[in-house]
């Protein structure tokens, strides 16, 4: 017998805008970690000064992708040198997943980033 | 001086070039051949009948080398005479008269003694003519018969292969094949080879009459049996050719007797190559024959050089089968021992003959797997090894057995990142035909780098061959420049800064070359370099290995892994102090308290009070020492003391890969001195043993002994030395175990010891420079580097919605 199952449609998640650091608190060409509710995320600065986000761990072992080394539009994780694109999070290497992007913007002197609620 | 040769084959000619070189000016020459031609090489007439080579490919010496030379050759003119009263050479109407004489005048093919050898499609195979009217005579034959089953004779059957025979039947008198280079089971091994490929092969069989009328029709054998054939090759040995020699009363036996410097019983005549006999032995082959011209050479110049026979051992490939043959294997006493390696599924036969501790002989068939070694067990005459097994089975042999192709594709090649053989061949068939591009597409070598030889050969059987890649010679990936041009565009250019480089002299960017830039700009500019912190691993940011869950370890430096009371018991409080969840001794003699938090580091190193370790960066690391003569028993010297100077002088000293150092206080070797990027060893005469290059790693290699020294000083001194020629040399990741066979031990002595290249005083003043360079990095716990060097994840709770 066959059975229908209906999809609710996902509900829209509700986007918060959060004051996370002063902007001379990311160096150029480095990167800080936050825990915004409950959520890890890796705040990096390009040599050439554009702010980005991604989730803070790699999916492949669990490393600190804020301790890694910003190499042109890509971060590559510390402990085994999976790298992942600054602005999609897609990774390098063949069947490992992408790391969530957040939005990021300065106001005045003020690092912020967006996250779902 | 006027010299006369006779015969202008290998030998004659050979020794002539050897003359020619030992000097140039001293003899007339004149040289007898009867063969119309110049020299050339017999070796390869059986290539010329298989057709794989063209006749005029195997000249050695076109007439045209004669005249060049000045060396008058009679060519196609066979001597008849010597008169050895007068010193005159006659042939066809020429006369020559001599200072000296020598005899090259060869061998001639063994025909034996049996009917119908005269008649027409009856060969020898010796010469140029021979293979000529063999291969015209096959063109009409289908059947033929070889008699002799040794090298020439397999390799005449198989020219006659090539041309298109329908059978070919070898016949040997012995009871198997290649009775010179072969025992029985490696003889019959060999003939189940030669069987396979459609040859026929007939042992112990006596040939008794060649039949037929003008031609040949058949061969007949001594049981009655007969073959019919239209042709017959006769390869049934050779035969010095001594006649004339004789005839003009030089002592002969089987050939011409000569002593230890090719003279006979005449001080006027000598004699080279397979007409000469000497110390009992003939030789066929011509290894010694180019021994013999050279001794002669020298004889002849006044240099004083002494023949005293020749070790044969040589290569052979009969028939597509390798074949290796060192020595006498028919010369088997009761009392050698023999060694022996067989293989049938495969048609591998080894076999070695071991006579007072020596390798009298030996031949191997099918894989020559170790050959290489035994030739130079058996040249060197040197002491086999103790465990007889060992004499094929070396570790090397071993590793090259471990056929790449047999492997099954689930087999782990890179164990760093778990990369199986599959997934390599596959990225090769897609196109990845160098290391780095496998290493790009699949991750395979991009760990420890160990299994890149693997991957290389991988590439080459898979794709045929690895292409040259010209990124292997640079510095960095990034920068498409070898180390010398390199340093040499940022002196020019006075980049002092990796960004400067990327910007300036890059092609891309990666973390590998920042690390490999930082380094190398630290070391060219010291206090000039412009650091940004952004170009370093996090373990060069933060002094400090980060660890697999993101925590890190403290290593504080222990000079020569010497401690004391107060600090042991001051780490142990600082352990407890921030609830340090492993403390572990380190190999290299030290403490690493693991899990540390990262903004817990400048508080413990602060409460530590001693200074880093270096247990992170492309630096030198630490030394290791045994306890020495302070309280060992055993000890000479004070390794203890070494070992702490060696390390207050060179901590901080950044080089383009670890560096680790020992000392052991006598050649027990406790500190594992021969395993070290430099180990020192305490001689029992007080004097000490520097050696580099050794490692224990993924890699493992004894180190190359570079030299002794008296003082504490004079080693402190050469060590630096060393370490700066390194520093300055080696490529980035390059760590000393592949610097040092690289640069060879030849080439660091003469830089090193001689200071053949006046560079001595550099690397001393660089070794102060370096020390006074030197800041400990731990004191970055006073005043951070950079915002958020030494701070963890920071918590920030979701505003209250609005």
């Amino acid at each position: 017998m066959l059975t229908l199952q209906v999809k609710k449609p996902a509900a829209r998640p509700t986007l918060r805008r959060v004051p996370v650091c002063k902007d001379w608190d990311i160096p150029l060409g480095l990167g800080r970690s936050f825990e915004v509710g409950g959520r890890l995320i890796a705040v990096f600065k390009s040599r050439e000064g554009v702010l980005f986000a991604l989730d803070g761990l790699c999916p492949h072992k669990g490393g600190p992708l804020a301790d890694g080394m910003v190499v042109g539009r890509q971060v590559v994780c510390p402990l085994h040198a999976y790298r992942y694109e600054a602005h999609t999070g897609a990774c390098d290497s063949p069947g490992l997943c992408a790391v969530g992007t957040y939005p990021v913007d300065v106001e005045g002197d003020t690092v912020f980033v967006v996250v779902p609620e | 001086m006027k010299l006369v040769v006779i015969g202008n084959g290998m030998a004659g000619a050979r020794f002539v070039e050897d003359l020619l070189v030992a000097d140039r000016d001293r003899f007339d020459i004149v040289m007898f051949g009867d063969e119309p031609y110049g020299n050339y090489n017999r070796i390869l007439l059986s290539n010329v009948l298989n057709g794989s080579q063209d006749a005029k490919e195997i000249f050695l010496n076109p007439l045209a080398w004669y005249e060049e030379n000045n060396v008058t050759l009679h060519a196609g003119k066979r001597v008849s005479a010597v008169d050895r009263e007068r010193r005159i050479v006659y042939a066809d109407g020429i006369e020559e008269h001599y200072d000296a004489l020598v005899f090259a005048t060869g061998s001639k093919p063994f025909v034996p003694p049996v009917p119908g050898t005269t008649l027409h499609g009856v060969f020898v195979f010796r010469t140029l003519d021979d293979c000529r009217n063999i291969a015209d005579y096959a063109k009409e034959s289908k059947r033929a018969v070889v008699i002799g089953g040794g090298l020439l004779g397999l390799e005449a059957a198989k020219g006659l292969m090539n041309h298109g025979l329908e059978e070919v039947t070898i016949v040997e008198f012995g009871p198997w094949l290649m009775g010179v280079q072969l025992d029985e089971a490696g003889g019959k091994v060999l003939q189940s080879t030669i069987e396979k490929m459609g040859l026929k092969v007939r042992t112990k069989t006596n040939t008794s009459e060649i039949q037929g009328y003008q031609k040949v029709e058949a061969v007949k054998f001594a049981d009655g049996s007969e073959i019919p054939a239209e042709m017959v090759v006769i390869s049934a040995g050779i035969r010095p050719n001594v006649d004339l020699a004789m005839e003009c009363g030089i002592t002969c036996d089987r050939a011409i007797v000569v002593d230890d410097r090719m003279r006979t019983n005449d001080p006027h005549v000598f004699g080279v190559g397979e007409c000469v006999q000497h110390r009992g032995m003939v030789y066929g082959l011509v290894a010694p024959l180019w021994e013999q011209t050279k001794v002669l050479a020298a004889h002849l110049t006044g240099a004083e050089k002494a023949y005293t026979g020749s070790k044969i051992a040589t290569k052979l490939k009969v028939m597509g089968v390798e074949l290796a043959s060192m020595g006498r294997i028919g010369d088997l006493k009761d009392t050698d021992e023999v060694v022996l390696y067989s293989e049938p599924a495969r048609q591998v036969y080894w076999k070695a003959i071991v006579r007072d501790g020596r390798l009298s002989a030996a031949c191997l068939l099918g894989d020559l797997g170790p050959a290489d070694n035994l030739m130079e067990l058996f040249k060197a005459d040197a002491p086999v090894p103790e465990r007889r097994l060992e004499i094929f089975f070396t570790p090397q042999s071993a590793k090259k057995d471990v056929s790449l192709a047999d492997l099954p594709d689930a087999h782990q090649i890179c164990d760093c990142n778990g990369v199986s053989k599959g997934t390599i061949c596959d990225a090769i068939k897609k196109g990845k035909c160098t290391v780095p591009s496998v290493g790009k597409a699949t991750r395979a070598g991009t760990g420890c780098g160990s299994c890149k030889g693997l991957v290389k050969g991988l590439i080459e059987a898979v794709a045929g061959a690895v292409k040259a890649d010209p990124s292997e010679s640079w510095y960095v990936p990034a920068v498409p420049l070898d180390k010398p041009a390199l340093v040499a565009a940022i002196r020019e250019r006075k980049l002092r800064s990796v960004s400067s480089v990327l910007r300036e002299l890059g092609a891309g960017e990666d973390e590998k070359s920042k690390m490999g830039l930082a380094s190398l700009l630290k070391s060219l500019w010291n206090e000039e370099y412009v650091d940004e912190r952004d170009q370093r691993f996090i373990n060069d940011r933060v002094h400090a290995n980060i660890q697999k869950d993101g925590t890190f370890s403290v290593v504080p430096r222990i000079y020569g892994g010497v401690t004391t009371a107060d600090d042991l018991i001051r780490m142990g409080e600082v352990a407890k102090k921030y609830n340090v969840p492993m403390v572990k001794v380190t190999g290299g003699q030290r403490i690493d308290l693991l899990g540390v938090k990262k903004d817990d580091l400048p508080r413990m190193w602060a409460d530590l009070g001693m200074p880093s370790g270096h247990a992170y960066t492309k630096a030198f690391r630490t030394c290791k020492t045994c306890v020495g003569a302070e309280f060992c028993r055993y000890g000479t010297n004070d390794s203890t003391a070494l070992g702490i100077a060696i390390e207050r002088r060179f901590q901080g000293f950044e080089f383009p890969a670890k560096v680790k150092m020992a000392v052991s206080g006598c050649p027990r070797n406790c500190a594992e001195s021969t395993v070290k990027d430099v180990g020192v060893i305490a001689t029992e005469g007080g004097e000490w043993e520097i050696s580099v290059g050794g490692a224990a790693g993924a890699s493992v290699r004894k180190t190359d002994i570079l030299c002794r020294v008296r003082t504490q000083d004079d080693a402190l001194r050469i060590i630096g030395r060393f370490l700066i020629y390194y520093r300055d040399n080696a490529k980035w990741l390059e760590r000393s175990y592949d610097f040092v066979p690289r640069i060879g031990m030849e080439e660091l002595k003469k830089v090193l010891l001689d200071d053949e290249y006046g560079l001595g005083d550099y690397f001393d003043r660089e070794v102060a420079a370096t020390m006074a360079a030197y800041t400990d990095p731990w004191m970055e716990r006073e005043k951070p580097a950079y915002a958020g060097q030494f701070e963890e994840t920071k918590t920030i709770a979701l505003p209250m919605a609005p």
